[in-house]
């Protein structure tokens, strides 16, 4: 084999002679100077080293056996008590066994391929990809004829021109259905309407409790739902529609209350309780973490910063518009309500949103 | 054509097997001819490299997917019904209403037996894929070899990529927990974001609105079905061209584009390929035994109201993450006859992306171009050879970084203790800056590195003996390459740019397409304007002639004016770019 290491006669960079040069290199390139002669390993030329590494390699599979049966002895000596650490010391042996069992076989495969196996390096042969030219008239050819045996005496437009609207209207019997059906009702006007109406009661985020002004202190943020029947917040209906109409409620100082978002001759704040939507106008995530200092409501997900004393405008990140306002009002048992839906559709944009 | 008759005389003129194996082999033969498929492949030879092994890697990552997911797929219930959670572990999730999906992920991590370490294992295995893939696409950019004849498996390539996104992102989702449903949150909020169609394909993708009860087993088809199969398919098609076109090999002495120089499949690659499948596999195994990742129950099930702060993407999803983080979000919703553009997501989400997934798609077809240069490529480049390309890949390279690193800009300031404000503006510039500076960096790298092979080549290495003339003079002696190394550093092409017809023809009228040759000119200078040619044997017998004792001036001196743009039509200004 190591006599084909040199055959190389398909080298391209061949020595052309250049001009009547003087010096010993005639060529304006230099000459390939063939594949590097094979350099002998230990174990090539010394049996007892080529011995060694055979019983490496043995052993490593062996180990591979006993990782393997390490695991079953851990599914079996060793079960999951339930318990978060005994699924976890569990997980660690099982994996531990199969570990070994894997890489054992593997490192032994490669320590045998580098250690054992002769590694002279071949030389062989690469052909062009493109298929000869005879090859291509053939081909040509019997494509022709394949054409001419399709047997068409009429028009052959007309002909093409059905087989070719039949291949093309085929899928719409399938797509039509199934488009159809895919997107349920399609009717994208319910990204502008929430479940919150005149009168809904503000309550807490998850208790469901209604919650009277009375409770609300200075400077502690509250996550805010409407109001609804336990058994409606059981459904999967409730995930969607809460999805829309969480509302973040903070009380701040009266002085401090720069703006809201009320317009002329309305009141949508109440005592310094502002309530905004809490889904982020930039993507959609929920706007949670309060900084009572700045009253600064900060979107972790790409950091959009709204000011909540300042009509919830975006100071900082990737938001555009502020975060629509919920306007409250307290009824006669002292409960906080809503004075309508959201005045805008919440939440990121979308091309008819003002449509 | 009596082909009874031929049978029977090919059978004799064999001798008939009598080993088990040689009947055996037989057998298969009469009825396959897989005999042929032997003798074709047993003792093909492929070359070697370290980094070959790349796309290996995400090969055996993806088997290890296949395997552990099938496991997974035996628990997993892709349903988004509610339902109590019976399981008595977690504590904090019993009681709960969570979804089936969700409380199918707690049972089978608590429950099944080896469910957590195979949970753990797919995770992982998700990871290293993309890594893999990744490495190994940059591995084929930087040398080169998506050339001429491999464009269209580069192209095979990136569609792998895209899905494996697609299979990260669906999985990811699947599990129903407050990661993986705020990230569908985030989907559809860029999904609502694309003009005119954009509100309709939020209903399609959620089947109603977000989330509705259909995105998860829809997700559930995509991620165990549509995906994997497309996968499986574009593998096959991938190896089968990597087969066809004979893989490439790094430049050395006697390698050439006429010949493949390495070892053959049966034993080695046999070997080193199971071999380097078990290894992949047994530390992805490590992995998942050792490092917990994605403990669903720490996250609780998916609630539209709670999110967690400092809560990340996986890594491949970081670069989209940090886009959308560093636009800027004032003055850049547009309202347009009343309809809304919100390019504050359509710009980071989509319009980034596609800019490096167009780069990617267009650069091999766009290399060839400007070399004007059709040739079969089987030997690869040097990365310091091409210093354009190697530049370009470079610069995205750094962007890709940047704008991932940008997806936990939240972490870094925490842990820094600096504000996300100033971060954000810091990255903000350097989105613009880093892919410049790096692109110049790089070339200039390049150039530098492809002159100090010149410089060896001509003068040698420095050997550390100084010797005293006659006359008085000391000088270091230099020890000439050997006929391997010299080849190593001299082989190869320095492309000059593209040369163009006149802009008249012979009768003196403007020629058509003139302007499209000017602007293809340009882009074809951009790449090889700047160039290192390399050095000729006469260069390194003027340079001997010159005698060995001024080598150290002339290769301080000499050899670099001579070096840069020692082609025909260039301009040694470089700093026209
Ligand atoms: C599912 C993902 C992928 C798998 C499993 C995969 C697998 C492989 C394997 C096993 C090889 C031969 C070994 C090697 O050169 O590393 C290979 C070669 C190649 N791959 Fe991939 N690959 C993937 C993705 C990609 C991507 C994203 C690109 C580029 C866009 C790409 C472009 C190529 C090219 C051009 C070759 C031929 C390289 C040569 O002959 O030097 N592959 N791939
Ligand atoms: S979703 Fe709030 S900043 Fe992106």
């Amino acid at each position: 084999m190591s006599d084909m290491n040199h055959t190389n006669d398909n080298s391209a960079e061949v020595t052309t002679p250049a001009g009547a040069g003087t010096d010993v290199v005639q060529s304006d390139k230099f000459t390939d100077p063939g594949v590097p002669a094979h350099r002998p390993r230990l174990t090539d030329v010394d049996p007892r080293s080529a011995k060694r590494n055979e019983r490496i390699v043995t052993f490593l599979f062996a180990l591979s056996c006993l990782g393997a049966i390490g695991t079953i002895v851990a599914y079996v000596a060793v079960p999951p008590e339930g318990s978060t650490g005994s699924v976890r010391l569990s997980t660690l042996l099982l994996g531990a066994g199969m570990a070994v069992s894997l890489l054992g076989i593997g490192i032994a495969g490669i320590h045998w391929a580098k250690a054992l196996m002769v590694d002279t390096e071949m030389v062989q042969d690469r052909h062009p990809i493109r298929s000869s030219d005879e090859v291509r008239a053939d081909a040509v050819r019997d494509l022709n004829e394949g054409l001419e045996d399709s047997g068409v005496v009429g028009r052959r437009g007309l002909l093409k021109g059905a087989a070719l609207s039949a291949l093309a209207l085929f899928p719409l019997t399938i797509a039509v259905p199934l488009i159809g059906s895919v997107g349920g009702d399609w009717n994208i006007s319910k990204f502008k309407h929430t479940i919150w109406k005149k009168g809904t009661r503000l309550a807490l985020d998850p208790s469901g409790r209604p919650i009277k002004a009375s409770d609300v202190n200075i400077g502690s943020a509250f996550h805010v739902v409407p109001e609804t029947t336990e058994e409606f917040r059981q459904s999967h209906e409730w995930i969607t529609e809460k999805s829309k109409a969480v509302v973040l409620m903070v009380r701040v100082r009266p002085e401090d209350l720069k703006s809201d978002q009320s317009p002329e001759g309305e009141q949508w704040s109440y005592d310094g309780i502002v309530a905004y939507s809490k889904i982020c106008t930039h993507v959609g995530c929920p706007v949670a973490l309060y900084e009572q200092q700045t009253h600064h409501l900060l979107c972790p997900c790409h950091q959009s910063t709204f000011d909540v004393a300042d009509s919830a405008k975006v100071v900082f990140g990737p938001a555009n518009r502020p975060l629509p306002q919920l306007p409250i009002a307290v009824d006669d048992e002292g409960y906080l309500v809503a004075q309508d839906d959201f005045a805008e559709p919440i939440g990121p944009s979308f091309w008819e949103r003002l449509k | 054509m009596s082909t009874a008759h031929d049978t029977t005389t090919t059978a004799a003129a064999a001798p008939a097997p009598t080993t088990r194996t040689g009947k055996a082999a037989d057998y298969l033969d009469q009825r396959t001819g897989i005999g042929g498929v032997v003798k074709e492949f047993a003792r093909k030879v492929f070359p070697d490299h370290w980094s070959f092994m790349l796309g290996e890697m995400a090969l055996y990552s993806f088997i290890a997917l296949l395997i552990s997911g099938v496991f997974l797929t035996m628990f997993f219930e892709p349903s988004m019904a509610l339902t109590q959670f019976e399981g008595e572990y977690p504590a904090t999730a019993t009681g709960q209403t969570v979804s089936v999906a969700y409380a199918s992920t707690l049972e089978m991590s608590f429950e099944v037996r080896g469910g957590l370490l195979m949970r753990q294992v797919h995770h992982w295995s998700a990871l290293i894929f993309m890594a893999s893939i990744v490495v190994h696409m940059m591995r084929v950019f930087f040398t080169g070899a998506f050339r001429k004849p491999r464009e269209l498996n580069w192209l095979v390539g990136f569609t792998l990529l895209i899905l494996g996104l697609a299979a990260g992102f669906s999985g990811y989702s699947l599990p129903d927990d407050v990661l993986s449903g705020n990230g569908l949150r985030i989907t559809d909020g860029v999904v609502k974001s694309i003009p005119l169609i954009g509100s309709y394909m939020s209903y399609m993708i959620f089947g109603g609105e977000f989330p509705g009860e259909h995105i998860i087993p829809r997700l559930f088809t995509v991620h165990i079905l549509l995906v994997p199969a497309l996968i499986v398919a574009l593998i096959a098609l991938h190896l089968f061209l990597m087969v066809l076109h004979k893989h490439t090999q790094f430049p050395g002495g006697g390698r050439t584009d006429k010949n493949v120089v390495g070892y053959p499949a049966l034993p080695v690659y046999v070997a080193k390929m199971t071999g380097n499948f078990f290894i992949v596999f047994g530390v992805l195994v490590l992995m998942g035994a050792t490092m917990a990742i994605n403990n669903v129950w720490n996250y609780g099930p998916y609630d539209p109201s709670p999110v967690s702060a400092g809560a990340q993407p996986d890594w491949y999803m970081l670069f989209l993450e940090g886009s959308l983080r560093l636009m800027p979000g004032q003055g850049t919703e547009w309202v347009i006859f009343g309809y809304t553009l919100p390019l504050n997501v359509l710009i980071p989400a989509v319009v980034v992306p596609g800019i490096l997934f167009t780069f990617l798609i267009v650069y091999p077809f766009l290399e060839a171009r400007v070399t004007g240069d059709k040739r079969e490529h089987h030997v690869l480049d040097r990365p310091r050879n091409v210093p354009v390309r190697t530049a370009l890949g470079v610069a995205f390279l750094s962007d890709f970084i940047l704008l991932a690193a940008a997806g936990s800009n939240d972490l870094i300031a925490t842990h820094f203790g600096m504000s996300i404000n100033e971060i954000t503006w810091v990255y903000r510039i350097l989105f613009f800056l880093l892919p410049v500076a790096a692109f110049v960096v790089t070339k200039r790298l390049c150039l530098g590195l492809q002159r100090k092979d010149r410089e060896l080549v001509l003068h040698g290495h420095e050997s550390g003996r100084i010797v005293r003339y006659a006359n008085g003079e000391y000088v270091e002696v230099h020890t000439p390459l050997d006929d391997q190394e010299r080849w190593m550093r001299v082989n190869y092409d320095a492309p000059a740019p593209l040369e163009i017809e006149p802009k008249m023809d012979a009768r003196g009228v403007k020629r058509k397409g003139y302007g499209a040759d000017k602007r293809w000119q340009g882009l074809s200078r951009f790449f090889y304007e700047d160039r290192v040619e390399p050095v000729t044997p006469a260069q390194l017998a003027a340079a001997h002639s010159h005698g060995d004792h001024d080598a150290l001036e002339a290769g301080g001196q000499q050899a670099a004016p001579a070096a840069v743009g020692s082609g025909s039509t260039t301009g040694t200004d470089s700093q026209e770019h």
